[in-house]
């Protein structure tokens, strides 16, 4: 049944257009400043054609600039992006029955936003046999989307080599502080935050950037004992 | 070459992340802790990366100063998204007021 195939990958992409919307400015943003960094253009683009993983591309240019070596790229990009393993746990028992290429395929077009669209999609639909159309979908519009505003992004600064000097690796910095801030939420989080800034701030002279990593490596720790701690105040007996 | 390598790399192991469990299926199993542990991550590496940038732009000494673009601009940011909580405001305000003290303040 070609159309009813269709059907459900027009579905996924319509319900993920608002998605779209809102990743479009990262894009741009991406785009822009990859290309004001010592990468060429086509390597920008590569960037969001082979890696697709927003927070870990923004990343990549900073290590890129701070002349990070490859252990620490490779192993700051696997840190950002383990959520993706909490994810695909979640929406496994769907996918599980498919067959391989299309776990495959699936998993590569797996990100927050189609994570987020196929949530609401399986609390709605109990029964999918045609759900991974629906995946395929918000996936494809997801993935081209960000191709487009990436390139633009790069077109738009290639056109205009003066922005090189302007400093817009602030548009990193002011991207960061809005995905972050709003998460802030508890004394964990807060904590975690603040130790992982203050240990990045003294250790930034370390070589390859490992300042970063060092960061994250008393960061996390201590949101998990302020974290366990909470809890344990909270259940006492647990 | 070196960064078609690392970017290359990167893909590889963005993928392993993303796919990894629909590949193995339920052969993969997490420890509670690795789940609260996950929690953590967005919030200390993306602040461990940002406040370089803010206090000490170039890699450079410490600009604990007025004069520092980054700095005025980096808290007006941190504070319109504590109170609005809208990422996009959030850019382009603090994007505006960067050039604004980069351009106009300073000159």
């Amino acid at each position: 049944m070609p159309s009813a195939r269709l059907h459900e990958f027009a579905g996924g992409m319509r319900d993920t257009a608002p998605m779209l919307v809102g990743a479009a400015p990262f894009g741009v943003i991406f785009g822009t400043l990859a290309a004001t960094g010592d990468l060429a253009l086509w390597q920008g683009q590569l960037l969001s054609l082979s890696v697709y993983a927003g927070a870990s591309q923004f990343i990549a240019l900073g290590l890129f600039a701070g002349g990070a070596g490859f252990a620490v790229i490779w192993a700051t990009t696997l840190i950002v992006n383990l959520r993706h393993v909490l994810y695909a746990a979640n929406l496994l028992p769907r996918i599980a029955p498919l067959s391989a290429p299309w776990r495959w395929l699936l998993g590569f077009l797996l990100t927050d936003e189609t994570f987020a669209v196929m949530t609401a999609y399986y609390a709605r639909h109990p029964v999918t046999p045609l759900g991974h159309w629906y995946y395929l979908g918000s996936g494809v519009a997801m993935y081209l989307n960000w191709q487009a505003w990436t390139f633009l992004g790069l077109a738009f600064c290639a056109s205009f080599p003066a922005l090189h000097s302007w400093g817009l690796d602030f548009a990193m910095v002011a991207t960061f502080i809005a995905i972050v801030v709003p998460q802030l939420v508890n004394l964990p989080r807060v904590a975690a935050a603040v130790i992982a800034a203050a240990a990045a701030l003294l250790l930034r002279g370390l070589p390859y950037q490992l300042g970063l990593l060092s960061a994250i490596a008393v960061g996390v720790p201590v949101g998990l004992i302020l974290l366990r701690r909470r809890r344990a105040i909270a259940e006492p007996g647990r | 070459m070196t960064y078609t390598v690392a970017i290359l790399g990167m893909a590889v192991v963005t993928f392993i992340a993303k796919a990894s469990v629909f590949i193995l299926g339920d052969r993969i199993r997490f420890s509670p802790l690795v789940r609260d542990a996950l929690d953590f991550v967005p919030v200390t590496v993306l602040t461990a990366i940002a406040v370089p940038l803010m206090l000490a732009p170039g890699g450079g000494d410490l600009q604990f100063t007025w004069r520092n673009p980054q700095l005025v601009a980096g808290i007006a940011a941190i504070l319109i998204a504590a109170v609005t909580r809208k990422q996009l405001l959030t850019i382009t305000l603090g994007l505006a007021i960067f050039f604004a003290w980069r351009f106009g303040v300073i000159g």
